[in-house]
């Protein structure tokens, strides 16, 4: 029983940690090529499971999937066109500020256009009902789904940053942005591109976990942290490790249901973050030395 | 002081009592009550002003600190201590004066800490989370800062929404009025309205003071270095470290005398006071005030506490303070009572001049 138990909490913690590793990605992927903490970052997610749940109500789950995840890939160029393109050097305060904004005016605009009701899409195969039973733990498909697109979207990423022309672009903007231009990238481009990317890949979690953990129009701040949580123990800026830490975080926080009051869920999440940034704020797999070298 | 600087401090005095004045003879002295809780929110963004202003630190967390007050306040004066009589510290307590009876709602009678005492406790347990969190998050910089900013108030939020002893969704209410002198008291009641307002603003009056002084001296030098570039202060000899967590520790100590004093005044406090979306629109208000201007913060406080308080954004509440975040810090990030309205008004001067100049 207690292995049970015990397997039955891992999985729970995987499936949470799939959504948060996949928020820290995004994060990663804009800090990477800007320099910026994109606050918004949940946003994403809520925007692409409601979007999703909305043209499931007239077109067949995979389309109205795609369909989510492209509206919510324009709406992240177009926050980054409209906000961000044409600043000159803002500085970090400003940043942080201004995404603080975008991220309110989205929830709000969110909680406008779809009420305050929680939506889920169906499962993508089989019911809520349906299990796969491995030894005695029961497990949902759509754990499968969400563990298994998390792992596409991960290598997805590593073969578009280390193989395409676009990628290595990206890359060399987020290596150094001047030299970058100098070699003729257009480097206001790839920094709209990293806004396009980290939203699709945002609204596509929020529509593979809605199933499971149901998608309201006030769950992007949540997110947004526990996304943030997991970029830092990984190391900001780092993809890969980022999965590593978003399962860690997953796992922590469902374990911690254990001894702890659900409502204190949350506060587990941010002590860690707190903890991490007082203690290694380069993070559980990052250089010390090369995290000297950004600016903060 | 100097004399110069009296002048808008009486400017201040007199618009309170001016605005007293026009709400009694329009007929709305209701409006007094959202002024006075407008006054006790200005009192927390005037501190969060020299923080993000002046010492260049963010703080998502300021709620925090506002529920911290208010909370501690709330349990308190709420908290029934008649079945401890005996105890021999509880006897103690109330023989000092600590604890005082009092009438509860259904004329049963409860044993509670006096308003007075529990301020105190209050403002010390800000005074010393502010200095325990302090000393790690300031050495934090920018994304790193805010978010450990936004983390502590998130689990200031999480604790007070989740424990039954802070009331958790519903918080803490039928909190007593908190005694001043001659039988005047920060309450609620209607009778006492226009001397709360005045108590209110009094409060914020003599903040103004203190605040105003510290940045034109020394320490205010020190701290406007800090912002400007903070490895140059500290190669000059400014304690970067010092400065910033005093700053810290006073706005923190700000928001928590608020945070007693409006919890008395409305006579309980929910979990909502210490969401971030209270923090985020402090932030704001400081951002539209102008960031590093006290006076500007000072009226943008009272204008949007008033608007919002009165309820004219409606369901756009929210929303209203996040546009003012972006367009405020798009195109104006010093705000528009700051540097851009100075320039303004030099730019008309000097048009003047040149048009004046021109006729000769």
């Amino acid at each position: 029983m207690f292995f049970e138990l015990f397997f039955q909490y891992l999985v729970a913690g995987l499936t949470y940690g799939t959504i948060y590793a996949i928020v820290g990605i995004g994060f990663n992927i804009i800090y990477n090529t800007t320099g910026i903490i994109n606050f918004a970052q949940g946003e994403f997610v809520m925007l692409g499971g409601m979007t999703a749940v909305t043209l499931y109500g007239f077109l067949p789950l995979p389309l109205a999937v795609i369909g989510a995840v492209l509206i919510t890939m324009v709406m992240g160029g177009l926050i980054e066109m409209v906000f961000i393109r044409w600043l000159v050097k803002p500085t970090v305060l400003r940043m942080i500020i201004i995404t603080i904004g975008i991220s309110i005016l989205i929830r709000e605009g969110a909680l406008l256009v779809w009420g305050e009701g929680v939506r889920s899409l169906p499962y993508f195969t089989g019911n809520e009902i349906s299990a796969l039973s491995l030894g005695g733990v029961r497990l949902s498909p759509q754990v499968l789904w969400s563990i298994g697109v998390c792992m596409v979207i991960v290598l997805f990423l590593n073969l578009f940053f280390k193989h395409t022309m676009l990628g290595r672009e990206m890359r060399a903007c987020a290596a150094n942005r001047d030299a970058a231009a100098l070699c003729g990238i257009p480097t206001k481009n790839m920094i709209t591109l990293s806004f396009v990317l980290s939203a699709g890949i945002g609204a596509l979690a929020g529509c593979v976990v809605s199933p499971i953990t149901y998608t309201q129009y006030s769950i992007g701040s949540g997110l947004a942290i526990k996304g943030f949580t997991v970029a830092i123990l990984g190391g900001l800026g780092n993809s890969m490790a980022a999965v590593a830490a978003g399962f860690i975080l997953g796992i922590l926080e469902s374990f911690s249901i254990w001894v702890l009051p659900t409502a204190y869920k949350d506060a587990i999440s941010i002590a860690i973050l707190l903890a991490m940034l007082f203690i290694r704020p380069s993070g559980l797999f990052g250089n010390k030395e090369a995290m000297r070298l950004k600016d903060f | 002081m100097r004399t110069s600087r009296f002048i808008p401090i009486l400017a201040l005095l007199g618009a309170v009592v001016l605005v007293q004045l026009l709400t009694l003879a329009g007929g709305k002295a209701f409006f007094l009550t959202q002024l006075t809780m407008s006054a006790y929110y200005t009192l927390i963004v005037i501190g969060l002003c020299l923080l993000m202003g002046f010492a260049g630190q963010i703080s998502l967390g300021h709620a925090g600190f506002f529920a911290i007050g208010g909370y501690t306040s709330a349990v308190l004066t709420t908290l029934d201590l008649a079945a401890y009589k005996e105890n021999p510290l509880v006897a103690m307590l109330a023989k000092a004066g600590v604890l005082t009876a009092r009438q509860d709602l259904y004329g049963g009678s409860l044993l509670s800490v006096h308003p007075w005492a529990a301020c105190v406790v209050a403002v010390l347990l800000a005074f010393v989370i502010a200095w325990a969190i302090g000393i790690p998050v300031l050495k934090l910089k920018g994304h790193y800062l805010a978010m450990a900013t936004l983390g502590f108030g998130t689990i200031i939020y999480s604790i007070v929404l989740g424990t039954q002893r802070f009331g958790a969704a519903d918080g803490i209410s039928s909190v007593p009025p908190f005694p001043l002198l001659f039988g005047v008291s920060v309450s609620g009641d209607s009778s006492l309205r226009v001397l709360n307002y005045y108590f209110a603003w009094l409060l914020v009056t003599v903040a103004m003071v203190l605040l105003l002084n510290l940045i034109s001296s020394r320490v205010g030098r020190a701290l406007r270095s800090i912002h400007g570039a903070e490895d140059a202060a500290g190669a000059m000899g400014v304690d970067t470290a010092r400065f910033k967590l005093s700053t810290f520790m006073l706005s923190a100590v700000l928001a928590a005398v608020a945070g007693v004093f409006l919890t008395h005044y409305n006579g309980g406090i929910g979990p909502s006071e210490a969401s971030i979306m209270k923090s985020v629109r402090y932030v704001a208000i400081v951002a539209v005030g102008g960031m590093g201007s006290l006076w500007g913060t000072l009226i943008m406080s009272v204008v949007l506490n008033f608007l919002s308080l009165r309820g004219y954004f409606g369901s756009f509440d929210d929303a209203v303070f996040g546009g003012i975040l972006i367009v405020i810090m798009l195109f104006a990030p010093d705000g528009i009572i700051g540097a851009d309205l100075r320039r303004l008004v030099g730019k008309i001067a000097n048009y003047k001049q040149q048009n004046s100049n021109k006729s000769q």
